[in-house]
């Protein structure tokens, strides 16, 4: 593998986890359970969607063969895709979907910080701009969580119920195979086992004071950094991509 | 239907232009930090703001409209707190 | 004389109206003004957040990442709208979630125009030319509406307006100047759009219970037919601009008046609509009953957080 598609490779795969969980927190606009939080949600939604768009029209860059951000984003075939496969479970109750955010805000936060010493200055960018924002989902959903583990007996139960669905998916956060070793040698990019440590700690005190249960996974689910989904993505997608498939080549 | 409400919070932002806190409006929150999160979703989408003030509503202690006289009549009368109240000769320029 | 009879607080009231004075949470107000007022900045809430579900349905199929950014931009500030109002719903001494029953009760009415569904991502562009258009002509002489917190909800719901506009003329023009599927897509969303925004104006002068009270308190500054004629006025040499037909064989310019002639509305339809039979009406009202429902367990919850965690500072301390 060429270092250039490596770096292309790397790119998607984080440009497709934003853009696919920004995907999935749009479904709720308008529909969120609350109207405050339907704001914020849909704030988070515009920021991992940017997120996105800056990471595909970088990985279209250095693809260099004239596909743009949109192309990659919309016209790509499922097994394509390489996001991994918590960003794409389904929205659930408010807690599922605040669970989903919390551990992938856990992951972001660490990692873009990890980025801000890329020696490539257009990933340390996008890392320094993005942090910012990850900051404050972190913050948005570590609260949440609290107050709904520690909330009523119900909240409780719900979210604890949606954290031992979740945290199966968790482990493929810390994905790594050649494309990251390659890059990792010209320090483009860190070694995420790394922080993985701090991961964990810092998921873990957040759900302890939760009052929450830390589920022992013996089953982790992986696939979507291979481009292996969960039959959910079919469906995600179809709707994504409805008007690009059904009007090839228009300008919108 | 449960209508157990949240309580009504009243949000004070200061702009970029370093003026004080003004009154943005209102919005319910069950707690202080998500007072400040839902105000600032709420009312600085368009970077209105770099710092925000949230408070209780009943926390609030406003002026009776029927004491307005007895408050506000007496600095009606001192007109020379306000710069217009003087004249400067032309060509003085901006003051 | 009429006005012997009326309270010294009634005609202090009536003097600030005409002396264009705002009227204030606190201050006095005949409680037929409050109802009024309860009942429009109601439903005018009520028509925001309804107004997010027509649009939301294009929100995961917007054809590109520029326009799905700026479409989710827009209907958080139709949300942000609905809360504005409801705050000043609130300081009439309503109560946010029981006006909120009374629309799902279907006691509370709300903008017609959410009725009618966006079956192509041009309705999506009509939605915001010509919905958002209408909603701004009606909503600009509200800035100097005489209640105090609905002027400056007002105002600030009007300086988020102008880019809805402009972001939905922007997807029509894109498609009038695109391929002939494009154009034909523009001109169809056109026809199904034209008459329900028309209708947004509400019941002609002659019908609208509310119009000459609402004038008299200076709730209201325009006339329905009023505001009408200066939306068709505005918006049709927008069409022509692009090369769309405005579906209406008899819109002629009529000098002397300064403005378009157009068709009659079809009032059947409108009533139909209003009071609860459109194509979408159940639908509308269904999701908004469901996403409250949903909230019940969260809301109990952060309250019985906030309560716990009071408990344990007061301990602790
Ligand atoms: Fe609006
Ligand atoms: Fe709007």
């Amino acid at each position: 593998m060429t270092k250039p598609k490596a770096l292309f490779e790397y790119l998607i795969r984080h440009a497709d986890d934003t853009m696919i969980l920004g995907q999935r927190l749009s479904e709720l606009c308008g529909h969120g359970p609350i109207l405050e939080e339907d704001i914020a949600l849909t704030n988070i939604a515009l920021d991992l969607i940017g997120q996105a768009t800056e990471l595909y029209e970088y990985a279209a860059q250095v693809e260099n063969k004239g596909r743009t951000a949109n192309d990659l984003a919309f016209l790509r075939l499922e097994r394509e895709y390489k996001n991994v496969l918590l960003v794409e479970q389904k929205n659930g109750d408010f807690g599922k979907t605040i669970v989903r955010q919390f551990l992938f805000d856990n992951f972001q936060l660490l990692n873009y910080t990890q980025l801000l010493n890329s020696s490539d200055a257009q990933i340390s960018a996008i890392a320094e701009k993005s942090l910012k924002e990850v900051k404050y989902h972190l913050k948005h959903s570590s609260e949440w969580v609290i107050r709904l583990g520690d909330g009523t007996e119900e909240s409780h139960q719900r979210v604890q119920e949606s954290v031992d669905d979740l945290m199966r998916f968790v482990e493929e956060l810390f994905f790594q195979n050649e494309v990251n070793e390659l890059l990792q040698e010209d320090r483009l990019i860190g070694d995420c086992e790394e922080f993985k440590q701090q991961f964990y700690k810092n998921v873990n005190n957040v759900l302890t004071e939760a009052t929450l249960t830390i589920p022992e996974i013996k089953y982790h689910q992986k696939g979507g950094r291979k481009g292996i989904h969960s039959e959910h993505m079919g469906f995600l997608l179809a709707e994504m991509q409805y008007m690009q498939r059904t009007y090839p080549g228009m300008e919108w | 239907m449960s209508n157990k409400e949240w309580p009504l919070w009243e949000v004070f932002i200061r702009s970029k232009q370093g003026l004080s806190h003004k009154h943005a409006g209102s919005l319910r929150a069950a707690d202080a930090e998500m007072a400040i999160n839902n105000a600032r979703d709420v009312y600085t989408r368009r970077s209105e703001g770099i710092s925000i003030w949230v408070i209780e509503s009943n926390k609030i202690v406003a002026s009776d409209p029927d004491d307005a006289d007895a408050l506000f009549e007496p600095s009606n009368s001192k007109v020379y707190r306000h710069p217009t109240f003087y004249t400067v000769p032309d060509g003085v320029g901006h003051m | 004389m009429k006005e012997v009879n009326i309270s010294d607080l009634e005609r202090k009231f009536e003097e600030r109206i005409a002396a264009e004075i705002r009227i204030e949470p606190n201050d006095w107000m005949p409680e037929n003004y409050r109802k009024t007022l309860i009942r429009q900045i109601s439903q005018h809430a009520h028509s925001e957040i309804v107004g997010q579900l027509p649009e939301g349905n294009w929100v995961t199929r917007a054809p590109n990442l520029r326009r799905k950014a700026v479409l989710l931009a827009k209907i958080q500030d139709e949300a942000g709208h609905g809360l504005y109002l409801y705050s000043a719903v609130e300081t009439l001494g309503a109560d946010r979630e029981e006006t909120i029953d009374d629309l799902h009760t279907g006691k509370a009415k709300y903008s017609s125009i959410f009725n009618y569904p966006t079956l192509t991502w041009a309705d999506i562009g009509m939605v915001g030319w010509l919905v958002d258009g209408a909603a701004i002509m009606n909503q600009v002489p509200l800035c100097r509406t005489s209640y105090g917190p609905y002027a400056r909800a007002m105002v600030r719901v009007c300086k988020e307006e102008s880019f809805h506009q402009r972001q939905g003329f922007e997807i029509v023009t894109t498609l009038a100047q695109g391929t002939a599927e494009q154009k034909a897509m523009a001109q169809d969303a056109l026809n199904r759009w034209w008459w329900p925004a028309l209708m947004m104006f509400g019941p002609s002068d002659a019908e609208s219970k509310h119009t000459e009270q609402s004038m008299r308190w200076k709730i209201k500054r325009h006339t329905n037919d009023e505001l009408r004629q200066m939306f068709v006025n505005a918006t049709v040499p927008q069409a022509e601009l692009i090369g769309l037909k405005v579906p209406d064989d008899n819109l002629t310019y009529n000098e002397e008046k300064g403005g378009y002639d157009f068709s009659d509305i079809d009032w059947d339809e409108f009533w139909q609509v209003v009071n609860g039979h459109g194509i979408c009406n159940k639908e509308r009202i269904e999701a908004r009953k469901k996403a409250k429902e949903e909230g019940i367990w969260v809301r109990e919850a952060a309250l019985a957080y906030a309560e716990k965690r009071a408990a344990r500072r007061k301990q602790a301390s």
